[in-house]
């Protein structure tokens, strides 16, 4: 998605002319504190997901009853061997929680590019086509924002079952209209604009035109919407997840990870507080980077 | 005065020493909401145990015990060919009142037969009030068992069978028989909503219900007009508490005397706190893993054999039932007559088990399926963990099994249809007899069709001996007969017998005499609590 | 202006229909069928199944079906639960009374909380207090109040033994639902308690619900101050030499309110959504807790019930706000 960005020559940018935009982008984000943090944050996680097995001390899925929960180490009864304890059947949490951030990353990734994908589509067609098509889609997206999210996305899961793979759908669909509105409203805005009008009038089809001049002025924001989108799915997707119907164990997807341990509350706070710690900090980050990204992509949304 | 009360609030809020009711209250933390006050429909424990203070039946179980004893009726006689049971009703037996209700006569004859033609007449205007559902009254097999109820006086009723059946007593001992007031069913008919009699019930039970609110609270007054006499404690409380920890916590602090279904992760701390009791029973149930013995490779016995000699059962056992169950080496549970504690388990090593694969041809191992329950059972506390470690185990001895779920209802029909591998499930008696299980769950009429003997297990040497114990008449027989079965069982393999879960109940120390049924109710009529 | 409401509230109908088409035929396609649910060990006997099929009126034409229920919907009829065989309607009645009471108090805190802080922020800006305003209500926006309200039960309940873990009420209390909110019945009860323990019981919940949207208001407030504080009068009045007190809280704050309150409003959905987990949590007897339990018992009518009457209280919600908005500010009602 930056690309288009990224793509402009990089020449040594004569004094007279303005900052170099990627140069600008960054002079803008870097300013912002929160959205470094964000940032080194995900590179973070991302290396964590990358390097996993290499960082992981055990496997995930290695099950050995004779340890079963185990405190951290910095706790009487603990040990370095596993320093952030056992789960209930003996699975080292520092593993299963390395492990996790692959999925959660997975799901973020995977369910906003989808909706980005078929977000874009719907709305470009609702916008450039109009009359009852656009009625029939943007009605429909109503009617989705209309239900409760979590709702929702429940009883899609209960009609493709349980597993990560249908909660990523889920969710998916449930963030969908956010795109397609954004898009339709971009289509609108853009087409009635002088340079579209000149390249229709210069013999470009709708398709071209779409892809070509409509959609490339729209990206700001929905790379903006992006960020957000992906602490929003995996929010959404671990509380699917923590209500039974997410990834399924033993997969060490954090929020299955709480409700497998919920039971286990009273008697070992940490199977409980890591995986949420976890998921809070990842979301957060997406968030920081997010109001980031805004803030140097939109300069005009600039307070 | 409005002060001091604040300050109680705010000091001893969790305690029952401050508790707003002075008389002597009760406090049973359920572990959900009943699906209405009607027995005759209801499948779950949760009702039967929120309508157990309500309602009576003609005979009943013994607290605490499978005996049974008289309850409506006082006594009965059972004609020589065991065809005819003529109950002689008790006299003088009063009906709760309502705001809706007030009985104008006491318990007679009438009732019980409307308790009857309720469930077996479907002209009956009641038979499908609420639903027409009555899933035990067929379950047992009463439509084509019961050839006529007739009134003889308004004291005496005559139940005639049309085969005879020695557990027909116990069957109606049960739940689903309990009598409702036909005044009350009448009243309402007239009135047009005739669904109220099962939303505000009127029984002739130690307590009548005061307030119901859904996943809340259900609260019974004990009745003093109680043809056994009034019960001890006055107040009884049901907090429904869905969550086995919150239960517990709960327990902890007194706000609740009783709680069912502990969280086997809490057991060690209940054991600890001075304050309470833990009553202990085994419970009449087995958890097992059935092989599809009729799919490759599962009918080869000697793949069935290794795979029960790979899984680490006591570990398994100790991990996913802590200390509420005992690993089974039987497919009934040891508290049951006839069980054969001669039978030796598959011992646990992989290495013979290896060997045995390779035997069997498969040197390095298969792949397959393993189905986890849906649900949670006593029997069987956390199916996906207990297929995690089930994985981890095969997989040590090359069995790769992946491990498949489907929602309950959908889950147990595809078991039932055979097209798993190998599927985790479950029993829990209804009569303590052996056939119970042994037929049921084993024999060949039910390994056909969509039969609930998942491990389609059809072994002539087997089933001979079950089908012919089932209709021998000497005890003593019988149980020769089904303990060779166990052996043979044992030798075929068709399941992992994995454990039977033990019923714990921690109560509080103050409750006095409270009796854990085998049949997992929960009764409270004679039970006491000592102030403080 | 009557032509603005008649134009929004037109558009209600479709979507309304469309809320019908999704709760039926959605909810069809869940796989499971739950007279099969229903049953025990045992299985049912496929003879019982046909008859209990025809029963539901499970057995006609999906097109029927869906046509019958309409019907039945205009007449506020949305059937009996298969598990308990109670009106859907009556259950709905008696259950959601308390999500209202734990959302209004989840609103009421947020605002409580939210409103000061981001008007302070906004006041001060890029100081210290700004920044940590911001900083934390970015991570109340991030929070998963799964977990969230397991900690805090940990921490509260658990560790320091200061609120209840679950319920709305100590059980020893014994209530008439005469409003179904027992803030207000416990207050009208004899018991002196009673009140004090709602209230105590309500804490928890109200804070792991609350978050989110405190964490919105604050934000929105912040940012909706910023932009009025520039505005023309705004300087005005100071170049006037009103005070600042008296510029910030009846100037500032008096328009910075209305994308507040619009924000609010929008939230009803987002509400729901925390109601449902927060609900599952504190085992409170609510619609969020009643819908989940539902879907794991295949329980159609309460689902397709449930979908449609909290699909109908999000509508409107959203249409109220938006009517108000359009009331308020002239500019939205003539670009629609």
């Amino acid at each position: 998605m930056t690309a288009e960005i990224m793509e402009t020559p990089a020449v040594a940018a004569p004094t007279s002319q303005p900052p170099h935009p990627l140069r600008e982008f960054w002079g803008y984000f870097a300013a912002n504190k929160g959205a470094v943090a964000g940032l080194v944050v995900i590179v973070f996680v991302v290396l964590t997901a990358v390097f996993a097995n290499v960082l992981a001390p055990h496997s995930p899925y290695l099950t050995d009853t004779t340890i079963a929960l185990q405190p951290p180490f910095w706790q009487e009864g603990g040990s370095l061997t596993y320093p952030l304890g056992t789960d209930p059947i003996g699975r080292d949490m520092l593993s299963r929680l390395i492990y996790g951030s692959r999925l959660s990353l997975l799901i973020g990734f995977f369910v906003v590019v989808l909706s980005i994908l078929i977000g874009t589509v719907l709305g470009l067609v609702a916008g450039y086509v109009r009359g009852v098509t656009e009625i029939f889609i943007m009605r429909l997206m109503d009617i989705i924002l209309t239900m409760p999210s979590l709702l929702l996305a429940i009883v899609v899961v209960a009609i493709l079952g349980p597993g990560l793979m249908n909660s990523m759908l889920a969710v998916a669909l449930v963030i969908l209209p956010h795109y397609v509105r954004l898009a339709r409203a971009a289509v609108i805005t853009e087409t009635s604009k002088d340079y579209v009008t000149a390249a229709r009038v210069s013999g470009a089809g709708p398709i071209r035109l779409m892809f070509k001049e409509v959609l490339p002025n729209c990206m700001a924001p929905l790379i903006v919407q992006a960020s957000l989108g992906i602490s929003t799915a995996i929010l959404d997707a671990a509380a699917l997840g923590f209500l039974g119907l997410g990834a399924q164990p033993p997969s060490p997807e954090w929020g299955t990870m709480l409700a497998d341990a919920r039971e286990f509350v009273l008697r070992a706070w940490w199977v409980v507080t890591f995986p949420g710690l976890a998921i809070l900090l990842t979301v957060l980050a997406f968030n920081l980077l997010g109001d980031g990204l805004r803030d140097a992509l939109d300069p005009k949304l600039k307070r | 005065m409005k002060k001091s009360a604040l300050l109680a609030a705010v000091c001893v809020p969790a305690f029952l020493a401050a508790a707003p009711l002075a008389a002597k209250t009760l406090v049973y933390c359920a572990e959900g909401s009943p699906e209405n006050f009607y027995p005759g429909i209801n499948t779950t424990g949760t009702s039967f145990d929120a309508n157990e203070p309500i309602y009576n039946r003609i005979v009943e179980f013994e607290r605490g015990g499978t005996q049974v004893v008289p309850g409506l009726a006082e006594k009965w006689d059972i004609s020589a060919d065991g065809l005819t049971y003529t109950f002689y009703l008790r006299k003088g037996v009063k009906w709760h009142s309502n705001k809706n209700f007030k009985p104008t006569r006491d318990f007679n004859a009438d009732d019980v037969m409307f308790m009857f033609e309720r469930q077996g007449k479907p002209d009956n205007p009641y038979f499908k009030v609420t639903s027409p559902n009555h899933s035990y009254y067929d379950d047992m097999g009463m439509p084509g068992l019961i050839k006529s109820v007739e009134k003889v006086n308004d004291l005496t009723v005559k139940v005639t069978l049309n085969k005879p059946e020695a557990p027909f007593l116990a069957d109606i001992a049960m739940m689903f028989a309990s009598v409702q007031s036909k005044e009350y069913a009448d009243a309402m008919l007239k009135a047009g909503s005739p669904e109220k009699i099962d939303q505000e019930p009127i029984g002739t039970g130690p307590f009548t219900l005061l307030q119901y609110q859904k996943d809340a609270v259900i609260r019974f007054k004990a009745f003093p007009e109680y043809w056994a006499g009034k019960a001890k404690i006055d107040d009884l409380v049901f907090s429904i508490t869905p969550d086995a920890s919150v239960r517990w916590a709960k327990v902890q602090k007194g706000e609740c005397h009783v709680m069912p279904y502990p969280n086997p992760a809490d057991i060690e701390a209940m054991r600890k706190d001075p304050n309470v009791t833990i009553l202990e029973q085994p419970g009449l149930n087995v958890g097992y893993l059935a092989y599809n013995t009729t799919k490759k490779p599962f009918d080869d016995v000697r793949v069935r054999k290794a795979l029960n000699m790979s899984i680490n059962k006591d570990a398994l056992v100790k991990a996913i039932y802590l200390d509420t169950g005992v690993p089974a080496k039987n497919p009934i549970p040891p508290s049951m007559w006839s069980y054969n504690d001669a039978v030796k388990d598959d011992p646990y090593d992989p290495e013979a088990a290896k060997k045995l694969l390779a035997e069997a041809g498969f040197p390095n191992g298969f792949e397959t399926d393993l189905w986890a329950m849906p649900v949670q059972r006593p029997y069987n506390p956390n199916g996906k963990r207990m297929a995690e470690l089930m994985q981890a185990d095969l997989a040590k001895v090359g069995v790769k099994a992946e491990i498949k779920s489907f929602e309950w209802g959908e889950y147990r029909k595809r078991l039932q249809a055979g097209e798993h591998g190998m599927g985790q499930l479950g029993w829990t008696g209804d009569n303590g007899d052996p056939d119970n299980f042994l037929h049921t769950l084993l024999g060949c009429d039910s390994a056909k069709g969509a039969g609930s003997n998942v491990a389609k297990f059809c072994y002539k040497p087997f089933d001979d001996l079950v089908v012919k114990a089932k209709v021998t008449t000497d005890q003593k027989q019988r149980t020769d007969l089904y303990k060779q079965a166990q052996v043979i069982f044992k030798e075929q393999a068709p399941w992992l017998t994995v454990a039977h879960a033990v019923q714990l109940k921690p109560i509080r120390k103050e409750v006095v005499d409270f009796k854990l049924s085998p049949f997992g109710r929960h009764s409270f009529y004679g039970v006491d609590i000592k102030g403080k | 202006m009557l032509r603005f409401i008649l134009t929004r509230v037109s558009l209600v109908i479709p979507t309304f229909i469309g809320i019908t088409l999704l709760a039926f035929f959605l909810i069809r396609l869940v796989p499971g069928d739950p007279i099969e649910t229903m049953a025990g060990e045992r299985g049912i006997d496929p003879v019982r199944h046909e008859l209990l099929r025809k029963e539901f009126g499970f057995d006609k034409p999906i097109l029927v079906q869906y046509g019958i229920y309409i019907g039945r919907v205009l007449h506020g009829d949305l059937g009996r639960s298969i598990v308990t065989q109670a009106s859907v309607l009556e259950e709905f009645k008696t259950l959601f009374p308390a999500t209202i009471e734990l959302a209004l108090c989840a609103i009421i805190f947020a605002l409580l909380l939210g409103l000061p802080a981001g008007m302070l922020a906004a006041v001060k800006r890029n100081s210290i207090f700004d920044h940590g305003v911001m900083g934390i209500s970015l991570a109340g926006y991030s929070m998963p109040i799964f977990w969230w309200g397991l900690i805090l039960i940990l921490l509260f309940s658990v560790q320091f033994d200061l609120t209840p873990v679950s319920g709305r009420i100590d059980v020893l209390y014994y209530i008439e639902p005469t409003t179904g909110f027992l803030l207000i019945d416990s207050l009208l009860s004899e018991d002196e308690g009673a009140f004090l323990s709602a209230v105590r019981h309500l804490i928890l919940p109200t804070i792991v619900l609350g978050t989110v949207p405190l964490a919105v208001i604050a934000r929105m407030t912040r940012s909706a101050m910023l932009e009025v504080m520039g505005e023309d009068y705004i300087r005005t009045a100071k170049a006037k030499g009103l005070s600042r007190l008296r510029i910030v809280t009846v100037h500032a704050l008096r328009n910075a309110l209305i994308p507040v309150v619009t924000v609010i409003g929008l939230q009803v959905g987002v509400l729901f959504t925390g109601a449902i987990l927060t609900e599952t949590i504190f085992s409170w007897p609510g619609v969020g807790k009643w819908m989940i339990d539902a879907i794991f018992r295949r329980d159609y009518p309460v689902l397709q019930g449930g979908v449609l009457l909290l699909g109908m209280v999000v509508m409107s919600v959203n249409l109220l706000v938006d009517l108000t908005y359009g009331l308020i500010n002239p500019r939205i009602r003539h670009n629609r």
